[in-house]
């Protein structure tokens, strides 16, 4: 099996920056998009001055085949935290439904949304657009970066990767 | 006497009149110019400390931030709150058990927050319930109530909860002499004989916080009113101011007060621990009681009945106490920040006496004695005294103390507070207050280092400072600056139930601390649902437990089928939220208890029994997201012998 090599202690490190600063911002408000975000390089100043977002996770190395330890965590933390609201299907309950996910968004991408959704809802124009059309904030529930690997591991699985 | 007693009676009809002001001859009553921008806290921005203030009647506890006196939270403690399903879920009806049975009230007065080496910890707040007597522990990462036990062989909790230097106990005292052992079924007039007091030394645990009754201190029938524990020298010990010495039992307003000194008892706890460890106690048996503690894990509540306790004859073990004289009827004792002086206040005394520790210590090694109470020593008043604060005001009750060696003393029938000098006992300043002020705090002014900036006042009467709400007006406190030589009056707010003692501390004592959410994955409630999955409804004869989660914003399932009249039905609701501030609320139509306030990772339990058939809705009752009002169920209610089978679904159409 080949190796994953995530950047893991970096990510982490990010997240725990991010979670502060991005600490208190969960009201109702449906946020009109600002700025151009720029999932490469995140953090310069745009023509505005407005700072594009900084994402706390810039690289997902994806390997083949799927990692099953992963497949499964992902599948019991998205059952206690997850399909309420996103079925495994295509269909929308609450949010969009997971099927294609994986070739519809960047790895990077799905995981920030995940770990730092209140950061992506107020930079984010994907995020926004997607809270525009369900119009119920998603969540932050809580996750931690080895947990949306995880996560995205199943995503993955569920998208019939092998 | 009886003259006194008409002057208070006077002074509480006329609250409005305004006390003299003799020390500055001016008016202090209006605020001063700033006084607007030194309590303003702009919008967003947070207060420097947080104040709890007893609830009082209500049984519950306040909390304000200051200096705006904003309140933030009401605590339920002693009495069910139907605003979050405090004493009606059914994880919580536990921690309201007492030997009496379910018990939904008490009267809540004096929160103390515990201390290591004397000063503010951060960790718990304890409040004593005053009626059917109880301590109760609040957890202050929580803001939740952990824990509530009651006091055996006690009655009218009032010198309560007091704790020790390093809260190694919190302690509860009779106000009410009462008749003790197996036959309490006594004529009132045998008191004398048959009445008597119990301290209760509760020990508390360094690292859990568990509270039980260490051992009890049996003493002569008197009322212990109010107490404090020494600190530094004095740690080992603990005051209790004393009154009806007269030990009457009929109109005690007149009866006891005909005496010109009562007492302060002083107990020594350190030498009441070393007789218990050598057996010298008592195994008293007499009526249970009940250890009802929250667990975290399961979110729920236990409840423990126990009996028996350890009790230790005063009169048996020279030593163990000793009575001070104190002016008449003494009500506060307050322990300086050094502990080398306790200031106790004779309600109907016209001096402020302040008692030495070492000249107590002195008094005891000499047998300074003035007689004894059935073998407890009384030392003689002018050994153990420092001296005293003359002609302080009218009706002293309650003294704090600052960071510059001065004390604050309320007054009760003057409605002032005064502030006066510890070492030299010159009364320096005065400041009215409005109106008729029964406690007062300064932040951490038990404590060994108190704090300068504020003393705030707990009034008893509003009357005119408020808009008029009928008969039943507002209760108050009030934000003095103490910062200068003078005090200043900044800011009037009101407050809930009556409020009796008050502490505050540094926000940043606690800010760090406070828990967000309650982790999904290490919530141990029996009847849990992490995760829609595992969500069910299961019949057990005619009890139907429904296992339902909450997210954004539906609830799992939505559609229940199969219930029948006379069923007693369980809704166990799990927030699956794990974002902070995202409770969500659940609501059943007809329900005879409240509703329930669930946070993010809770399990919580409403019990409904359906009394007809029908269709009945259930709802969110805490506004969550754009969708809320969608968040919404629906249970069918069939005839006690239908034949309609259990069934649940949420979104069954679409899949």
């Amino acid at each position: 099996m080949q190796k994953i090599t995530q950047i893991l202690g970096i990510l982490i490190l990010g997240f725990i920056l991010q979670s502060c600063s991005g600490s208190g911002t969960t009201t109702e408000n449906t946020t009109t998009p600002v700025g151009k975000p720029d999932a490469e390089e995140g953090g310069a100043p745009d023509a505005s001055g407005k700072v594009s977002p900084d994402y706390a996770i810039k690289e997902v190395e994806l390997t083949i085949p799927l990692e099953a330890g992963m497949v499964e965590e992902g599948k019991t933390i998205s059952e206690m935290k997850c399909t309420s609201c996103h079925s495994l299907a295509e269909n929308r309950l609450v949010g969009p439904g997971w099927k294609g996910i994986t070739t519809r968004r960047k790895p990077e991408w799905i995981m920030n949304m995940i770990t730092n959704v209140d950061m992506m809802l107020a930079e984010d124009e994907e995020a926004q657009k997607m809270l525009e059309e369900c119009l119920v904030r998603m969540p932050n529930q809580n996750i931690t970066v080895a947990e949306s690997r995880s996560i995205l591991e199943f995503m993955r699985h569920n998208d019939g990767v092998q | 006497m009886i003259a006194l007693v008409a002057v208070m009676g006077v002074g509480l009809g006329l609250t409005g009149c305004k006390p003299k002001s003799p020390i500055n001859g001016e008016s202090t009553s209006a605020a001063s110019g700033s006084a607007a921008e030194e309590v303003y806290v702009a919008p967003g921005e947070k207060d420097d400390y947080y104040l709890f203030t007893s609830g009082g009647f209500s049984g519950q506890l306040g909390v304000y931030g200051l200096p705006s006196g904003r309140m933030l939270r009401q605590i339920p403690i002693f009495s069910q709150h139907a605003e979050n399903g405090w004493g009606y879920s059914e994880e919580s009806k536990p921690m309201l058990m007492t030997s009496y049975g379910f018990i939904p009230w008490d009267d809540s007065h004096h929160p103390k927050l515990s201390q290591t080496e004397g000063k503010q910890d951060g960790r718990w707040l304890f409040i004593n319930g005053n009626n059917t007597p109880r301590i109760a522990r609040i957890d202050l990462k929580t803001f939740r109530t952990v824990e509530i036990i009651e006091i055996p062989n006690s009655s009218g909790n009032h010198s309560s909860p007091f704790p020790t230097e390093n809260t190694e106990y919190v302690v509860a005292g009779t106000r009410f002499a009462v008749p003790m052992g197996d036959n309490r079924d006594v004529a009132i007039n045998t008191y004398k004989e048959n009445f008597k007091g119990m301290i209760s030394y509760i020990s508390v645990d360094k690292e859990s916080g568990h509270m039980d009754v260490a051992f009890q201190i049996l003493l002569p029938g008197f009322d212990y009113d109010l107490s404090h524990a020494g600190k530094g020298p004095s740690h080992g010990w603990s005051f209790f101011t004393t009154y009806n010495t007269e030990e009457s039992h009929t109109m005690k307003e007149v009866n006891a007060s005909q005496r010109d000194k009562d007492f302060l008892t002083a107990i020594n706890w350190k030498l009441a621990e070393q007789l218990v460890a050598e057996g010298k106690f008592e195994e008293y048996g007499g009526r249970p009681y009940y250890v009802n503690r929250w667990d975290e894990a399961t979110h729920s509540a236990v409840s423990t009945q126990k009996t028996g306790t350890k009790v230790l004859d005063a009169s048996k073990y020279p030593g163990l106490v000793y009575f001070l004289p104190c002016p008449k009827s003494p009500h506060g004792v307050d322990v300086n920040p050094t502990g080398e002086f306790i200031v106790a206040s004779g309600k109907l005394a016209a001096t402020l006496p302040v008692f030495q520790f070492s000249k107590i210590q002195e008094a005891i090694a000499n047998n300074d004695f003035d007689g004894d109470v059935n073998g407890i020593p009384i030392l003689k008043y002018e050994s153990v005294i420092a001296g005293e604060v003359a002609k302080p005001g009218l009706g002293p009750l309650h003294t704090e103390f600052d960071d510059k060696g001065f004390a604050y003393t309320s007054m009760f029938v003057s409605s002032e507070i005064v502030k006066w000098n510890v070492a030299t006992r010159e009364v320096v300043d005065r400041i009215p207050t409005y109106y008729s002020i029964g406690h007062l705090c300064v932040p951490a002014g038990d404590s060994k280092n108190p704090t300068g900036k504020y003393v705030i006042a707990l009034n008893k009467i509003t009357k005119d400072r408020y808009l008029p709400t009928g008969p039943e007006l507002t209760q108050s406190a009030q934000l003095i600056d103490i910062s200068g030589d003078k005090m200043r009056m900044l800011l009037d707010f009101p407050t809930i139930g009556e409020p009796h003692y008050a502490q505050a501390c540094p926000a940043s004592l606690l800010t760090e601390n406070q828990v967000r959410i309650y982790p999904i994955e290490e919530n141990n409630h029996p009847y849990a649902a992490k995760g829609e999955k595992e969500t069910s409804v299961e019949r057990k004869g005619n009890e139907v437990h429904i296992k339902m989660t909450t997210i954004r914003s539906h609830f799992a399932p939505d559609n229940i089928e199969g219930i029948k009249v006379g069923d007693k039905v369980y809704w166990h609701i799990t927030n699956l939220e794990q974002d902070w501030d995202i409770p969500h609320g659940f609501a059943v139509q007809g329900a005879a208890n409240s509703e329930l306030l669930v946070m993010p990772g809770e399990t919580a339990t409403l019990l409904w029994e359906p009394k007809e058939a029908g269709v009945v809705s259930f709802y969110c009752s805490d506004f969550c997201s754009a969708l809320h009002q969608e968040m919404q169920g629906y249970v069918r209610v069939s005839p006690a012998n239908s034949n309609v089978p259990l069934t649940w679904s949420l979104n069954q159409t679409a899949e």
